[in-house]
């Protein structure tokens, strides 16, 4: 992995947030990015490269990378599911929306159609307690979910794969 | 209806961008204080205006700026926590994603009363969407001359950076918060010393939720004793609420901290009453942490007295018969909700989101989650709910960070008034399996001991 000039621009910029010496705290935002580069996943290279821009020891990178559950590990499909199912949504009918996803894709909760097309995912509380129920897909919130908005997503994703 | 201070002109169009704030009066605070008030006076409104954390602590945002060490030439820091995960809390990210300049304005003003030069807003990172609308105002607000060196002439420089989290609740704990920002793992720090003292990379930092800082925008423009006369006692101003869960009208409102808990739950200018014309059978008032009441225990207290949406109404009874108001996240169950499986979401929801530091926590919560899938799966015995209530003692205050606390109470408080319904799961393990225990006598008012003469 290694970035082009305007991505390291990119990654300069992080690093000017903060005071001479401190870069490390551009660890998350810098994941992200990366992640985002690196087709939704963090692999090794990808997280040894980031201690490489950052000039910090790949440890400090992965204990990082392993502790917030923003980041992926493992590749993922190319849509993701986030499906929220904390109190307020279940109050909601969260579960439904995880059986309905299971009914129509045939995957559970952490796995990947054999297509590669679409990853489930349960997550806690994402803060749309209001609009239940909800799921996270990709930088969005998709709220107030309903059988009919599931079967859309899924053709979305579809299209989006051709 | 009550006085609106920070999201009156939130529905206005285009107020999202720098010219129709700025029309609409916006950033005249920081024109104020940058001109004719030195930090010092703008930190005594605050302390004049009685406003309290925002974020669920409730502790006098005046009196924690008061508590600022300030060194001779070393940076201090204003760090807005943007981290909203309480379960039941979305006031946040409303207020930032329809009127985020009241933020920017709040921390200009609030970045001058403490020193600090450089500015963070501290945001999870789900909320992706609302860290670019951010971005762009604070763009704005530097083009407009708002940030940068030695704004309006007044010899104060200060930027704003926007920095995202990446998904981890105990984040929104201040001193997890300021690991995360020096891009480290977001483990809570022994205290002291407080991030007063010693916060980011080492120096001086002030921690304010969101709303809290929104707050300071009134306080300056109106003068913190006339931001005191709103409320009842030592709740002043007006709170966001994020109402959810199973109301007619689920959303964030801003209540001025005089009205009562009924109205605030049945009224049309607000929830609007249960959802399908049912019945209330409990309620979370504050985020997930604080305690669960029955309906009999929400709208009275113990002792008959109308509940209010107040910091000391809510908590009154403390944990016996009382909640607390939190964050303002505002959960309602109807009648056909089960207590078991929302206190088993909750466990888990601490489970997935302790540190991991503490063993009474990271084992505790853990414990309790599998403790409460089995009884409501039916597989409980009858001394899992003992058990469970030791564990939950075990865990509160045995740990670095209220995490541990935060997950004691919502399972304490559920076995304290809910334990009839925790026994029917053990004793009709085939019936909890297809039904839910129902309103029992929740609603059914309480018997008031009368004081004797």
């Amino acid at each position: 992995m290694k970035f082009s000039d305007d991505k390291l621009k990119q990654v300069d910029e992080m690093i000017s947030h903060y005071p001479e010496g401190k870069q490390k705290s551009a660890l998350l935002p810098l994941l992200h990015f990366v992640q985002k580069e690196n087709g939704g996943w963090l692999s090794s290279e990808a997280m040894d490269y980031t201690a490489e821009l950052l000039k910090i020891a790949p440890i400090e990178v992965y204990e990082v990378a392993t502790f917030y559950s923003m980041y992926n590990l493992q590749p993922v499909g190319k849509t993701v599911f986030e499906v929220c199912q904390t109190g307020p949504c279940m109050l909601r009918g969260s579960d439904g929306i995880v059986d309905y996803i299971y009914e129509k894709l045939g995957i559970k909760p952490g796995q990947t159609t054999a297509d590669g097309l679409f990853t489930l995912k349960t997550v806690e509380c994402l803060g749309a307690c209001g609009y239940a129920p909800m799921m996270q897909l990709g930088p969005d919130f998709r709220e107030h979910l309903t059988k009919e908005k599931i079967d859309a997503l899924i053709a979305e994703g579809k299209t989006k794969a051709n | 209806m009550g006085r609106k201070l920070l999201l009156d002109k939130a529905h206005i169009e285009g107020i999202r961008h720098y010219d129709v704030y700025r029309r609409e009066g916006g950033y005249r605070s920081v024109e104020k204080a940058l001109k004719t008030m030195s930090p010092d006076a703008v930190t005594e409104e605050v302390k004049k205006s009685g406003l309290r954390g925002r974020g669920g602590a409730g502790f006098p945002t005046g009196m924690k700026w008061g508590f600022l060490a300030k060194p001779e030439g070393v940076p201090r820091y204003l760090v807005v926590n943007a981290d909203e995960s309480e379960p039941g809390t979305f006031k946040d990210r409303y207020l930032m994603e329809f009127i985020p300049h009241l933020l920017i304005e709040g921390m200009i003003t609030a970045s001058y009363a403490l020193g600090s030069n450089t500015s963070y807003i501290y945001i999870r990172g789900e909320y992706w969407w609302v860290k670019e609308i951010l971005e762009v105002a604070v763009q704005e607000a530097r083009n407009a001359g708002w940030l940068g060196k030695n704004i309006l002439g007044s010899g104060f420089d200060c930027d704003i950076f926007v920095q995202p989290g990446a998904g981890a609740y105990i984040c929104g704990e201040e001193t997890a918060l300021i690991e995360s920002l020096e891009g480290k793992r977001g483990n809570p720090r022994i205290k002291p010393p407080f991030p007063a003292v010693k916060g980011l990379w080492g120096c001086p930092t002030v921690v304010n939720n969101v709303e809290t800082i929104a707050a300071v925008v009134p306080i300056v423009n109106d003068g913190g004793d006339e931001y005191a006369k709103l409320g009842i006692g030592k709740s002043t101003g007006t709170k966001l609420i994020s109402a959810c869960g199973n109301i007619s009208k689920p959303g964030v409102y801003e209540i001025e901290m005089n009205i009562s808990v009924e109205e605030f739950l049945y009224s049309d200018e607000y929830c609007g009453g249960i959802a399908n014309g049912k019945k209330l059978k409990a309620c979370i008032p504050g985020g997930s942490s604080v305690p669960i009441l029955p309906a009999n225990l929400l709208l009275k207290t113990a002792k008959g007295e109308t509940r209010m949406m107040t910091y000391e109404s809510l908590s009154d009874g403390g944990f016996a018969t009382g909640s607390m108001m939190g964050s303002g996240g505002f959960i309602a169950m109807d009648e056909d909700q089960c207590v078991v499986k929302h206190t088993y979401t909750l466990a888990r929801f601490y489970r997935h989101e302790s540190c991991g530091q503490c063993s009474p926590c990271r084992e505790g919560t853990g414990w309790m989650e599998k403790i409460l899938l089995n009884i409501e799966n039916g597989k409980g015995k009858m001394s899992d709910i003992d058990l469970l209530w030791d564990i939950q003692r075990k865990i509160e205050g045995n740990t670095i960070c209220p995490l541990g606390d935060a997950a004691a109470w919502p399972v304490a408080a559920a076995i304290r008034h809910f334990r009839d319904e925790f026994e029917w799961h053990v004793t009709n393990p085939a019936d909890a399996l297809k039904r839910n225990y129902g309103l029992a006598n929740y609603e059914k008012p309480l018997e008031i001991a009368v004081a004797a003469p």
